[in-house]
């Protein structure tokens, strides 16, 4: 389980204090979806960026509570996948490489190293690209690669940061799915951010709706759609307008007050 | 379609379109010969013999017992200094760009140098170092080195944050993160360097052989002119032209095989 408490974040530019993160507390628990979703502009990706120990917390703290590590620094249990996977990848090195280099420190055996690279790029559905070069693939394709180094990694908690907001739409879908599939393969705990409010349900066990800056968490809805989860049968059912309608309004709102604040 | 066709059209394409651009370039420089050689069939002047002159100089000068006595000294000169250049600036520039303060301080002496004009060195290294092979070789490494080192400083700092960020959720080590990203990111910039050094130790190379030296393609040029051997000066400079366009040429190849993810990245 990941508890998120209290946490805080300021940045100081020129002398000036700038507030992202007020007050943000949720847990994510063992197994579990959950999506982040908020306006544009709320701090999502500095929230994931302290998640993931990337970024110094100003106040707060973020707990592995198994362990009851407080995470200051990137953690093993962690695996990041990125927005810009353009960037995010090496270009400079081949799919399979690309996907295997975080594993040296992980995975002594070269064998099993490369067994696990395998793996990871069929899970993802790109078995036989692992000779390619990144910018021979499509960007979904490249996105698929980043979500297969994350996997074989062998993370407990994936945290993915708007993966899909660079995609055209039906790409989008096929990914959102493809996430959905993987992650009950690798039995990852996944937490996702996006601005995507259907996307954000469609995929979730629990949303944590969060406000513009400085942000707070608005509310954490608990999404009781069946799974499997299908585009057509899930975004068709009754319940996913109005969990949708419940979402949207909330961040209406916080749109609302943040425009009263400024 | 799969990515294999995909890119072997590409290179098709590329390819045909290549030997078009190649075919293309060579109309002036054959335009240039053709109208050399005839116009300056009748020519009586001393100092604009007839290219076929030239060419004859050429043929028994160059290609003969001056290959081993003249040319490839010169060569391995300017390879054996680039090559020093090459090692010590990515190696230095590798160690200083992560070393902000170290830059801030040693900036001055870096602009310095870089400004030293390469000829104005050649009566210190013969100083230092005397005639021969070794103050050629040192003063092509130290002025060629300039171009490689400050570009590999400021390669290696220019890591895309998001790999930054990649790197670190990895818990990649700093030699990992040294080997397998900031050197690559750095290449194409490190590259850039080489190739303005390259041209930079082809011209040192001459003008090292110019002042203080017993062979050489320079040497052999500049005692030429002095002997008033007009046609055999011609043909040295036309070797020198040759001799630039072969490094460069060999360079350039070297550079797209190894700089492929970077253009091809760029393309999309």
């Amino acid at each position: 389980m990941l508890t998120v408490e209290h946490l805080q974040k300021s940045y100081s530019t020129g002398g000036k204090s700038l507030e992202v993160l007020r007050d943000v507390s949720f847990t994510v628990e063992e197994g579990e979806f959950v999506t982040v979703v908020g306006p544009s502009g709320a701090g999502k990706t500095t929230l994931l960026r302290c998640m993931a120990g990337l970024l110094p917390r100003s106040g707060g703290s973020v707990m592995l509570t198994k362990t009851g590590k407080v995470i200051d620094a990137p953690p093993p249990e962690i695996a990041c996948v990125f927005q810009d996977y353009s960037r995010s990848l090496m270009p400079w090195y081949r799919v399979g490489r690309n996907v295997g280099l975080p594993l040296r420190n992980t995975i002594s055996d070269k064998a099993e190293r490369q067994r696990a690279v395998d793996d990871a790029l069929r899970s993802v559905g790109l078995e036989g690209f692992a000779d390619s070069y990144p910018w021979q693939l499509s960007g979904g394709m490249q996105q698929r690669v980043a979500i297969a180094r994350a996997i074989a990694y062998r993370p407990e908690f994936l945290i993915m940061d708007e993966p899909f907001a660079s995609v055209d739409a039906q790409t989008r879908a096929d990914l959102e799915d493809l996430i959905l599939r993987v992650r009950q393969i690798a039995g990852v705990t996944v937490v996702l951010v996006t601005h995507d409010i259907d996307e954000a349900v469609y995929l979730a066990d629990r949303v944590v709706v969060v406000s513009g800056r400085p942000t707070v968490v608005m509310d954490v809805i608990d999404i009781d759609l069946p799974r499997p989860r299908s585009q057509v049968t899930t975004k068709g059912l009754p319940r996913f307008g109005e969990l949708r309608t419940q979402v949207a309004t909330l961040i209406s709102r916080a749109g609302a007050e943040a425009a009263t604040h400024a | 379609m799969s990515t294999t066709s995909i890119v072997s059209a590409v290179s098709r394409r590329r390819w045909s379109s290549g030997v078009r651009g190649a075919a293309l370039s060579l109309i002036l420089p054959v335009v240039i010969v053709v109208a050399w050689w005839f116009v300056s069939e009748g020519s009586t002047s001393p100092f604009f013999p007839p290219l076929r002159v030239i060419l004859a100089t050429f043929a028994d000068t160059w290609l003969s017992s001056r290959v081993l006595s003249d040319i490839v000294p010169s060569l391995v000169r300017m390879i054996a200094g680039f090559a020093i250049a090459t090692v010590v600036g990515v190696a230095l520039g590798a160690l200083l760009g992560r070393l902000r303060l170290a830059v801030a301080a040693l900036n001055p002496i870096l602009q310095f140098g870089r400004s030293l004009p390469a000829t104005a060195l050649i009566p210190v290294a013969v100083v230092l170092f005397g005639i021969g092979d070794t103050p050629k070789i040192v003063l092509i490494a130290f002025v060629s080195c300039f171009p490689i080192l400050l570009n590999t400083i400021d390669g290696v700092r220019n890591v895309d944050p998001v790999l930054e960020d990649v790197c670190r959720s990895f818990r990649l080590s700093r030699t990992q993160r040294f080997r397998w990203v900031q050197l690559h990111a750095a290449s194409p910039q490190v590259i850039a360097g080489m190739r303005v050094a390259l041209s930079l130790a082809f011209v040192v190379m001459v003008a090292t052989e110019m002042l203080g030296s017993t062979n050489g393609v320079g040497y052999v040029t500049l005692l030429a002119q002095q002997g008033f051997q007009i046609p055999l000066m011609w043909s040295g400079l036309i070797l020198l032209g040759l001799l630039g366009l072969i490094v460069n040429g060999i360079f350039v190849l070297v550079e797209r095989g190894l700089l492929r993810w970077y253009t091809q990245g760029q393309e999309d």
